[in-house]
């Protein structure tokens, strides 16, 4: 037997951590999901592609900063001290990866931006007609455009795997410190990504193609997380304590149903049927990975307080 | 365990649930303050040497005021108590200045007495009702009528009040809800005190035998820190407790004794040292006699037969029992505090004084040394009025070795009238109903006074039950009574405001004096204010108010404290001499050696109710001290953890005690532990408090007093012995 | 350069936590907030019980994860290896407290990230830090590790001990000191 009693009780880290609400989960799936666009829409650019995919590159740039901005805004409600905020951008510091994704996320924006001028949508043009004029001209350029679709996928990697590397590097939280955490967001986000634009597009070839390519992404996810799980069970004692959290304890439900079974296997199947026509193509599908991806998110988050060295 | 489920434990553990806290309301209380004063610096930081009230101690302390705010306590370097370190009740003293809860202004009752609905009044109205009331009850039925309750060294004023109104019924609960059948235990054997501070000199001690005594959760400041200095130095320690105590978690030896049977264990010792001739013959030979009746008495207490009583193996009494003379002087058995346990307590004090005699441990190094003070002189007062009557407590001697008064027996007089009645009572600083045992009784005699006058700072729950509340200024707010120290080093010290008093609260010596002129009793307090009567004595010991203003304290010289060093080896007993055999008991009909007595068993299904202390809170005194409560807001009961496994309870779970009457306990969480035996449950007392005026400390943990209905009175001394009583354990709605 | 340390001798401590009510006064710590606190750890069956007693607090780490993943520098290596949060440059994130493994640190109502500082105004007198200049059982020492004349490197040296976590790599500063036979 041991006892182990403690007299601490402050705040938020008694009788469990739990420092991070709604804020951050959302912070990371909108992270996420921006990082998972931006490589998709970069890829159409560098591909020269941008014509036939109407929504990826003319909607999801425009999607991305309106996403993104939720999430900032998120992560802006979860800081205490709220008219420090400027101080991310008075330093950087190199071996802090909130540091980094501060500074990633800066550069996010001007390249959106660049990305919706190269390809802007219907209404903002009506709305700003010499935007056209701009646009043409960059368009013109092809070394520009491919340029803009190679950071675009380079930036949205790194965004991707900052949203893991954040949790991971914590070590001081078994749950969250695997580096296969970092692959999981950024193929996640990828899928999640993925799952929006074959949900609001109108144009068959972008659907299909992007349905497949979530498919592939939902399996690729389904082995990280087997990977992930390998990793936890194998390690040290606390790690093997922190996974039961997800294997048994009190997690389990939630994420097994609603993360891989609905975020993942369900609408695997569906959308395999779907791309091979034996059913018809709706929304149901992408809305259950977005929202799997959401929840895989919070229960990440959430557990990962909870486990710690104790 | 796993872990997961581990920490889970922890946590609960760790959490005292049910509170919300706002983080921060302190911070906010602190850095608003309230008002302090308008003699000291708004600028800079300033020190005021002063004593400690946060328990009877009274170790010398230095507080520090920042901005004009009163920042921290600590330790007087130059103190023999404290040591220039205060334990964590006296560092949190800052909590009681800044307490929310703290009564404001003089209170008089609405309705019924223990409805605590009051109507604020001045003071000199509460003066003129008290002194009109105390007036008709000596017009009735003499100044005797009128009884003091008091704790502490700020009570001395009342105590001199009520003299001079000519009442001898003044009485603390120290003694006869204490530590009396100690003090009476060692003066049969002896002829002497343990006193208080105890003369222990645990520093030096080779061998330290507690029994009970739960060092480190008592936090008896200087006792601690000899305990840990005796630590270091490698002495032999043995912890007799049914619970795994932090001492015993030092000790080299823990009997985790049957509770009730410790009077058989020290027997069975008794018997293997004079059987083996272990005791120190010299010592003995010179200074004791009836060792031949001793060793008569005890012939059949082998630890054999002390083995199926107690739980303790024989081989292990008889062990410890020659370990023990192996150290002898300096092999110390500590006689305790707190020692009201089963009714037979002068018997086990005596016991343990036997013990300690035949290890020659009295007034050598490292067992009892001879406390010294300083000759500080008292107050020239008027001498006070003779009373007729004499004390009501104790009538017909029925407690023949009472040297103290014993609460109890004034209560027993103020509800049955004899042998003559009660009509008033003068409550100072203690919380009787925390403190009396069978509370119905307290709340019975209450009713049949005509006068109840509570003098506190706090509303606790005595307050509730007064005509009349007083409410006093905190001991960093006021000026009291010199402490005339008897102990290692012989110094006299002061206690002086460090702030002024806030809001309508005034000091005790000042409530004592205006209600002297009321009551047309002037001439008994002759002094002007209180610096004048101070300085009035320290001028005719040669001292000044000035100098010991600026220092805190003034030591005496070093005096020799063992009969080694030259004190007078001197007994004063009848016989003069150490008495193994108790003639003086013998008279009585009483066991002139101790004897053991079974004592009543708990019925399967319930527990024995055993109480102690936590390090961070003094009795029920200081729940509300803001500080404090954040370092223990509720206590727990204890229970075995095989127990708890088979009432299917784990540690949090909240549950509540009811005792063999019936009554029911407010509810308390569970600590499932293996540190305590299965026949009884523990818990720390001073909790469960239920005055309305306290506002975050009320409702929380349970009140062991208010179990405490059954209780026996201890033949010698009239000391009520409170751990007679058993619970069962209901799980809480 | 100095590396200061605390070694906490748990033979001696008897949990009464006068370190945790010392901090709070002369810290201000706000109400519901300890810097400190006391862990205790059971082990074994009754009557068979060995029961350890350890006054924690930040260990100011060699290599704190603290200072490493605070995005803005507030949290900073201080003279002697101490480790501080200025103020001014905190955000509130609360990636430092996730990052502690010994979870020391908590948000001060003020929106800052808050600690024990080794009373670093008490160090910088040449004063001991409040818990170990109030500590009745004197089970405190508190000074610099890398003076092997310190009487805590002598301890250090000298006495069984163990840190909280070392498997954690944080490097801890604070030593606990265990008897001969501590099993």
């Amino acid at each position: 037997m041991i006892e182990i009693t403690n007299t601490r009780m402050n705040h938020l880290i008694d009788p469990s951590l739990y420092i991070w609400g709604w804020e951050i989960p959302v912070y990371l799936f909108a992270g996420g999901m921006v990082a998972g666009m931006m490589i998709i829409l970069g890829f159409f650019f560098f591909k020269g592609r941008e014509k036939e995919a109407d929504c990826v590159c003319a909607i999801l740039p425009l999607l991305s900063i309106i996403i993104l901005s939720v999430g900032m805004f998120a992560l802006f409600l979860d800081l205490e001290y709220k008219l420090h905020v400027f101080r991310f951008y008075t330093t950087f510091i190199i071996t802090s990866p909130m540091s980094w994704g501060s500074w990633i996320l800066i550069l996010v924006y001007p390249l959106l931006v660049v990305s919706l001028l190269l390809r802007p949508p219907e209404f903002v043009v009506k709305l700003i007609p010499q935007i056209e004029q701009y646009s043409n001209k960059f368009k013109s350029n092809r070394k520009l455009v491919k340029s803009v679709g190679v950071f675009n996928m380079v930036l949205g990697a790194s965004l991707g795997i900052y949203t893991g590397v954040l949790l991971s590097t914590f070590q001081a939280r078994p749950l969250w410190n695997s580096p296969i955490l970092a692959l999981l967001f950024l193929v996640s986000g990828l899928s999640v990504a993925a799952a929006l634009v074959h949900m609001i597009s109108k144009s068959v070839y972008e659907r299909e193609l992007l349905a497949r390519t979530d498919n592939a992404l939902l399996v690729t996810e389904l082995f990280i997380i087997f990977l992930f799980m390998i990793g936890m069970v194998t390690s040290t004692k606390i790690h093997q304590d922190a996974i039961t959290l997800l294997l048994g304890g009190q997690y389990t439900a939630v994420f097994w149903i609603f993360v891989v079974l609905m975020g993942i296997i369900i609408p695997l199947i569906i959308q395999s049927l779907a791309v091979s026509h034996k059913v018809k193509h709706t929304a149901v599908a992408p809305l259950f990975v977005i929202i799997g991806g959401l929840i895989l998110r919070f229960v990440i988050v959430y557990a990962g307080q909870y486990s710690s060295w104790y | 365990m796993n872990s997961i489920s581990r920490r889970r434990f922890l946590k609960v553990g760790a959490a005292t649930a049910g509170v919300a806290v706002t983080a921060g309301a302190l911070y906010k209380f602190t850095q608003q303050g309230v008002k302090i004063s308008n003699t000291i610096p708004q600028k800079g930081i300033y020190t005021i040497p002063t004593y400690c009230d946060l328990c009877f101690w009274k170790c010398n302390a230095i507080a520090t005021v920042k901005d004009g705010k009163l920042w921290k306590i600590e330790g007087n370097p130059i103190d023999p108590m404290s040591k220039g370190r205060l334990c964590p009740r006296g560092t949190g003293g800052v909590g009681s200045y800044y307490d929310p809860d703290r009564l404001r202004k003089p209170l008089m009752r609405k309705n019924n007495r223990g409805q605590e609905e009051w109507v604020e009044v001045t003071w000199d109205e509460a003066f003129t009702f008290i002194a009109d009331k105390m007036n008709k009850i000596k017009t009735e039925y003499g100044p005797e009528a009128v009884a003091l309750f008091s704790h502490g060294i700020g009570g001395n004023f009342f105590k001199h009040l009520l003299k001079a109104f000519g009442s001898p019924n003044l009485a603390a609960p120290s003694f006869a809800q204490c530590r009396g059948p100690r003090d009476v235990g060692f003066r049969l054997t002896f002829g002497d005190d343990v006193g208080s501070p105890e003369r222990t000199d645990i520093e030096n001690s080779k061998f330290l035998v507690l029994i009970g005594t739960h060092l480190g959760e008592n936090m008896h400041n200087t006792q601690v820190q000899e305990f840990s200095a005796a630590i270091e130095r490698g002495t032999k320690i043995l912890v007799v407790d049914p619970r795994h105590s932090v001492a015993a978690s030092k000790a080299d030896w823990w009997f985790p004794i049957k509770p009730g049977t410790d009077i058989a264990l020290i027997l069975a010792w008794i018997n293997v040292i004079v059987n083996e001739e272990l005791y120190d013959k010299v010592y003995i030979n010179k200074y004791a006699i009836g060792l031949d009746k001793l060793k008569q008495a005890v012939v059949n207490n082998t630890p054999k037969w002390a083995y199926p009583i107690t739980g303790i193996k024989a081989e292990l009494i008889r062990e410890t029992a020659r370990e023990m003379a192996r150290y002898k002087p300096a092999t110390l058995i500590h006689p305790g505090r707190h020692v009201t346990w089963y009714g037979d307590d002068s018997q086990r004090s005596r016991a343990i004084a036997i013990l300690n005699a035949l290890m020659g441990s009295w007034g050598r190094k490292g067992g009892f040394f001879s406390p010294v003070s300083l000759d500080i002189a008292s107050y020239p007062y008027p001498e006070y009025p003779h009373s007729e009557k004499g004390k009501v407590d104790n009538p017909n001697n029925k407690y023949p070795f009472a040297h103290e008064t014993i609460t109890t027996g004034i209560r027993e007089a103020t509800i049955s009238g004899k042998p003559y009645p009660i009509k008033g009572w003068f409550v100072y600083a203690t919380n009787l109903m925390f403190t009396l045992p069978n509370e119905d009784e307290t709340i019975k005699a209450i009713q049949n006074l005509d006068l109840m006058v509570v003098v506190e700072t706090l509303p606790s729950e005595i307050t509730g039950w007064a005509d009349v509340v007083l409410p006093e200024a905190t001991y960093l707010e006021r000026y009291d009574d010199l402490n005339v120290e008897f102990f290692k080093e012989p110094f006299v010290a002061i206690r002086q405001p460090v702030l002024e008093p806030a809001y309508e609260t005034k000091p005790g010596w000042w409530i004592a004096k205006r209600l002297s002129e009321k009551l047309g009793l002037e001439k008994y307090f002759p002094w002007e204010n209180i610096e004048d009567y101070l300085d009035t004595r320290l001028k005719r010991s040669g001292y000044s108010i000035e100098q010991l203003k600026k220092v805190g304290l003034i030591k005496g010289d070093r005096q020799p404290i063992y009969f080694d060093e030259g004190v007078p080896p001197e007994f004063p007993t009848p016989s003069g001499k150490i008495e193994l055999y108790s003639e003086q008991l013998a008279a009585y009909g009483l066991d002139p050696v101790p004897r053991y007595r079974k004592h009543e068993e708990p019925p399967p299904g319930y527990f024995r109710l055993l109480f102690g202390r936590s390090p961070v809170h003094s009795f029920g005194r200081t729940q509300s001290n803001p500080i404090l409560f954040d370092m223990m807001k509720e206590n727990e009961v204890w229970l075995n953890r095989f127990v708890a496994d088979k009432l299917e309870l784990k540690s949090g779970d909240y549950v509540v005690l009811v005792n063999q009457e019936g009554v029911r306990s407010n509810k308390i969480m569970v600590k499932a532990t293996e540190r305590i035996r299965q026949d009884c449950v523990y818990i720390v007392h001073g909790f469960g408090h239920t005055s309305k005026g306290f506002v975050r400390s009320r409702g929380l943990g349970a009140n062991d007093n208010q179990l405490v209905t059954k209780y026996k009175i201890d033949p010698i001394m009239g000391g009520t012995a409170q751990h007679l009583n058993f619970v069962t354990i209901e799980r809480a709605a | 350069m100095a590396r200061y340390g605390m070694a906490i001798d748990t033979t001696k401590c008897v949990g009464c936590m006068d370190c945790v009510v010392a901090c709070k006064t002369e810290n201000n710590v706000p109400e519901g907030l300890n810097r400190d606190w006391i862990q205790t750890i059971v082990k074994g069956e009754f009557p068979n019980l060995t029961m350890e007693i350890l006054s924690e607090r930040c260990n100011h780490c060699t290599n704190a994860p603290c200072v490493s993943c605070c995005p803005t520098g507030a949290s900073h290596y201080h003279n002697g290896g101490i480790v501080l949060v200025h103020h001014e440059l905190c955000t509130g994130c609360k990636a430092c407290i996730a990052s502690c493994p010994y979870d020391a640190r908590f948000i001060h109502p003020e929106g800052y990230a808050d600690k024990c500082t080794f009373c670093v105004h008490r160090a910088e007198e040449g004063k001991d830090p409040a818990c170990v200049s109030v500590c009745p059982t004197y089970c405190m020492t508190f000074g610099d590790l890398d003076d092997p004349n310190s009487e805590i490197s002598k301890l250090v040296n000298s006495r069984n001990n163990h840190t909280v976590i070392p498997e954690a790599g944080t490097r801890p500063n604070i030593y606990y000191l265990i008897g001969d036979n501590n099993d």
